[in-house]
């Protein structure tokens, strides 16, 4: 019996080594292949397994956090400080539904998987220290962004506010708010919470600041007198236009009102952007024609994405005809724009025609709180001369001084602006934008730039709405950036 | 007297009995458990378990007993089978006090049961009832032949334990559990054993009879309906009954028990050919019905394909992508996340956390102690002087082998899954106390094996001629 034995040995022998090359064929040969894999939550327990870095506002005051998780295993999950208030700047950052915005963008030095922190990997690797994320330091001045978040209240709408200078995003919020922490695990609480997020009418979880363009309104009009002053339509400010009222729309036989009774007949430039004379610069977009609007707007930054790094949905000025041209020039018709869009405007225009890059992170630090990259200002482009950049201040002085911004006057400092109010909806059917967008300047230059988009506008009449709702909540927080620069 | 050497492979029949070597691979077999324990520990909390010098005195009584029985009643066995199971035990022990320790684990049974028990203390109490049976074989059983007398008992008793579960509820979509009193019992464990027994002591007897008075049909030597009928009535009943409680792992094992077992019976190749062509029969036609059995074959061709859509192959899909995740190396005890695979990782996934957490290094070494448990089986019944005793020891160990390649192929997806658990490894009572009695059994053939052979009887034949002078 022992030569079938004998062959019955062989037979279990090969059993053995067919499991050995298998094994050797899993954890060898596919072993990198299987530990990549979407499915592998492995993947993702180890992305929460340590604390992530943080989002730093102010130079040195972190808005989130990391909390211990009993319930899952994943160790940490992201906690927000003021969560509702920061939302539009950090994004959020969720165990079981993903990232966005600077949480998602920046996830490779906040998880410190980072290529940059490689050296920083290796060199705790031989310290024993447990791995650690980076921190992301933003511009965001925590001041400005409450007064933005407080002025907003529990109104829908939006406020962006720039250094002129720098191009520094000073405050991002945007109304109505979420608040991150309450979906950043990945239990039946979680789900609920970003659930309702997502049925929510209001679209809570929408960056007005950045990813909603509105009509601009008459804010536009800054654009469309600087389109003016710098094609040489008209030199002096203060010269009469030729401009009739009633002004016939061309090729139709509509006229472009005015909102009210207001003097624009053959109204100076100054004059017109004062009491917003619709008929004036109407006939300002229509003389310069389609391409030189476009022109002058992509200068401001309009047609194009912007990244912050976030990414900004473009503004549109559009390609369009002559009548539509005309009511574009006064911030209507198909002619979009975001507050962030709006507020590089009049940056532009306080910075003396220089538009700087917008931004928001200043610095990434690795763990140890070495900077690793460090932001350098960068000029986007000149839509101004430096001469037609000052009698455009001059002008958007008086709307503030003596026109319909007078609710944004700050008591010792030189303040410029412009109101808006949009319609928008068939036929101005539904409630108009309020809008204001303006500058501070002080002896030392221009600190802020603001725009402020309120959505829900209550008057129907374009000086009212826009000076009397959103030109406070410029007010504040052009004034919280200057006290805090004191 | 000169001295007479044996033809087979285990030696010499004057040789030592090499209890000594024996307790030296006890002593390491016990010390490598220990140590695991603690690196479990200091790899989790970071502090020696409060538990390890618990289970560490529980293996080295459990061990320390086994040898001393074998050294007083089977003092010729082979030195290597009693310290490979007490290794494997102890590091199956680790690996399920390791995954008590998974909060996953705990949170899932929570949720679905409201409270978690630790299999461990379980584990260990069954490992001691186990080295009990184990006492008990060599104790009681002082010569391996007197199975052959129970040899249709043991057929009456292999087909009751196997109708029993009919008649208990499914568990996990399987019928091959018995529940009194709080326990359950796997009886398809015993019945291989049992049916082993059977097999072999009919097939001592007809043998010769199925060998070689066959008739030729097609090339196949096919022996007469009268000597082969019952056992195949038997085996085609077993069969039966194990695919109606969707046994399938099981079902294979006796399958391949008794192609083995027939093979070494009537030494014909024939048996080999038809049994291959029975298998293949029989896997075609039993998955044509079972929907059970296509499921596990569309999650062996792809096990990622259906992940996401209905999650059946789920499991299998995460122990594959523990076995990648260990790597070379491993991610070290206590380390991994093998408990990704949910309740079944400490039973018929215990493979994996071997795989994640001793890496290729540790699957080798694991593969090659069961390799050697069924090669010392192997020559056992080479060496095995009788009939009976070698057919019962090939039995025995080819069930063993198979049983190992089912589950680990099954688990590192070579094969489609069929559900059976990891011999000493994994969690489960009945398989541990089984397989103890099954080592028994091997230690004892191995034991009359290698026992010097009785001095021969002096007979007037073998004194000194004597010279008559005349």
């Amino acid at each position: 019996m022992n030569k079938p034995l004998r062959r019955i040995a062989i037979f279990c022998g090969v059993l053995i080594f067919a499991l050995l090359v298998r094994t050797n064929y899993l954890q060898y040969v596919k072993a990198d292949e299987l530990n990549t894999r979407d499915e592998n939550r492995r993947v993702r327990i180890e992305r929460y397994a340590h604390e992530r870095g943080n989002i730093i506002v102010d130079g040195g005051k972190s808005v989130t956090g990391s909390a211990e998780t009993k319930d899952s295993d994943f160790k940490y999950k992201r906690v927000w400080k003021d969560g509702p208030m920061w939302a539009p700047v950090t994004g959020y950052s969720s165990q079981a539904f993903g990232a966005t915005q600077l949480e998602s963008i920046e996830d490779g030095i906040l998880t410190g998987n980072d290529d940059q922190l490689f050296f920083n990997r290796t060199m705790s690797m031989f310290t024993g220290k447990e791995k650690q994320g980076g921190n992301i330091v933003t511009t965001l001045n925590s001041a400005a962004q409450k007064a933005a978040f407080d002025g907003l209240g529990n109104r829908k709408g939006a406020v962006a506010a720039l250094d002129p200078e720098t191009g520094a995003i000073l405050a991002l919020a945007s109304t109505p708010s979420y608040d991150p922490s309450t979906f950043a695990g990945n239990n039946k609480a979680d789900t609920k919470a970003w659930q309702s997020l997502l049925k929510d009418k209001d679209k809570p979880m929408l960056n007005r600041a950045l990813r909603e363009t509105y009509p601009p309104g008459s804010t536009f009009k800054v654009v469309t007198a600087a389109a003016a002053l710098e094609n040489g339509l008209y030199t002096d400010i203060d010269e009469d236009t030729k401009s009739p009222l009633p002004w016939r729309l061309p090729q139709t036989s509509q006229n472009l009102d005015n909102e009210g009774n207001i003097p624009c007949k053959d109204a100076s430039l100054r004059k017109a952007l004062r009491y917003s004379c619709n008929s004036v610069f109407g006939k300002i977009s229509d003389d310069l024609g389609n391409q030189k609007m476009i022109d002058e707007a992509n200068k401001f930054g309009f047609n194009e994405e912007i990244f912050t790094p976030v990414r900004t949905d473009a503004s549109v000025y559009p390609k369009d005809n002559r009548p539509q041209n005309a009511m574009a020039g006064i911030g209507q018709a198909s002619n979009r724009a975001t507050p962030l869009q709006m507020a590089m405007v009049a940056a532009a225009v306080a910075n003396d025609g220089k538009l700087m890059q917008p931004y928001m992170v200043a610095q990434r630090q690795a763990p140890s709180l070495d900077v690793i990259y460090s932001h350098e200002k960068e000029e986007l482009s000149r839509p101004l001369s430096p001469e037609n950049a000052q009698k455009l201040q001059e002008m958007m002085k008086t709307v503030v001084e003596s026109g319909t911004g007078q609710n944004a006057k700050i008591d010792g400092v030189t303040v410029g602006g412009k109101t808006g109010t949009a319609q928008h909806g068939l036929n101005n059917s539904e409630k108009p934008y309020a809008w204001f967008i303006s500058y501070a300047k002080t002896d030392s230059g221009s600190p802020v730039a603001v725009a402020v988009v309120v959505e829900d506008g209550e008057a129907n009449r374009d000086d009212i709405s826009g000076g009397g709702l959103a030109a406070p909540i410029a007010k504040a927080v052009m004034k919280a950036v200057i006290d805090s620069k004191k | 007297m000169s001295v007479v050497t044996n033809t087979t492979t285990i030696g010499a029949i004057d040789a030592p009995s090499r209890r000594n070597t024996e307790l030296m691979m006890m002593v390491f077999a016990i010390a490598v458990s220990v140590f695991a324990y603690a690196n479990v520990g200091l790899a989790i909390d970071g502090t020696l378990p409060s538990g390890m010098f618990g289970y560490g005195l529980g293996l080295v009584l459990l061990g320390g007993v086994a040898h001393l029985v074998v050294r007083k009643f089977a003092p010729y066995a082979d030195p290597l089978l009693l310290p490979l199971a007490t290794l494997l035990n102890g590091l199956g022990l680790v690996l399920i006090w390791r995954l008590d320790q998974s909060p996953k684990l705990i949170r899932d049974a929570k949720n679905l049961y409201g409270v978690f028990t630790p299999s461990a203390p379980r584990q260990l109490m069954y490992s001691a009832i186990g080295v009990a049976l184990f006492v008990g074989v060599l104790m009681l059983l002082k010569d391996h032949r007197i199975l052959q007398r129970y040899t249709y008992i043991s057929m009456v008793g292999a087909l009751i334990l196997l109708i029993l579960p009919m008649f208990f509820p499914a568990k996990f979509g399987a019928k091959i559990w018995i529940n009194i009193a709080g326990f359950s019992i796997q009886p398809g464990e015993f019945a291989k054993i049992i049916i082993a027994i059977f097999f072999a002591g009919y097939l001592m007897v007809k043998r010769d009879a199925l060998a070689l008075a066959s008739r030729r049909f097609m090339g196949l030597y096919l022996p007469r309906g009268r000597d082969l009928g019952p056992i195949l009535v038997i085996w085609v009943l077993s069969i039966l009954i194990l695919v109606f409680e969707t046994d399938l792992g099981t079902s294979l094992l006796f399958f391949g028990l008794f192609v083995i077992m027939l093979y070494v019976a009537t030494e014909r190749t024939s048996w080999i050919v038809f049994g291959l062509l029975m298998s293949a029969a029989g896997a075609v036609g039993v998955s044509t019905f079972e929907s059970h059995v296509q499921q596990r074959v569309t999650a062996w061709m792809d096990p990622f394909a259906c992940y996401q859509t209905d999650g059946a192959c789920e499991q299998i899909g995460n122990a594959i992508m523990s076995f990648g995740s260990g790597g070379t190396l491993g991610t070290g005890w206590g380390q991994g996340h093998s408990d990704l695979i949910g309740f079944a990782a400490n039973a018929d996934f215990i493979l994996s956390t071997v795989g994640e957490e001793l890496g290729l290094a540790g699957m080798m070494a694991v593969l090659l102690i069961y390799g050697l448990i069924v090669e010392r089986g192997v020559r056992t019944a080479l060496a095995a002087r009788d009939p009976f005793g070698k057919l019962l020891a090939i039995g025995l160990s080819g069930a063993f082998a198979i049983q190992v390649f089912v589950v680990a192929g099954g688990v590192m997806g070579l094969i489609p899954l069929t559900g059976m658990t990891m011999p000493f490894l994994a969690a489960g009572g009945s398989s541990v106390i089984a397989n103890w009695a099954l080592i028994g059994i091997l230690i004892r053939i191995s034991d009359t094996a290698r026992r010097p052979a009785p001095a021969p009887a002096p007979t007037s034949d073998a004194e000194m001629t004597q010279v008559v002078r005349p």
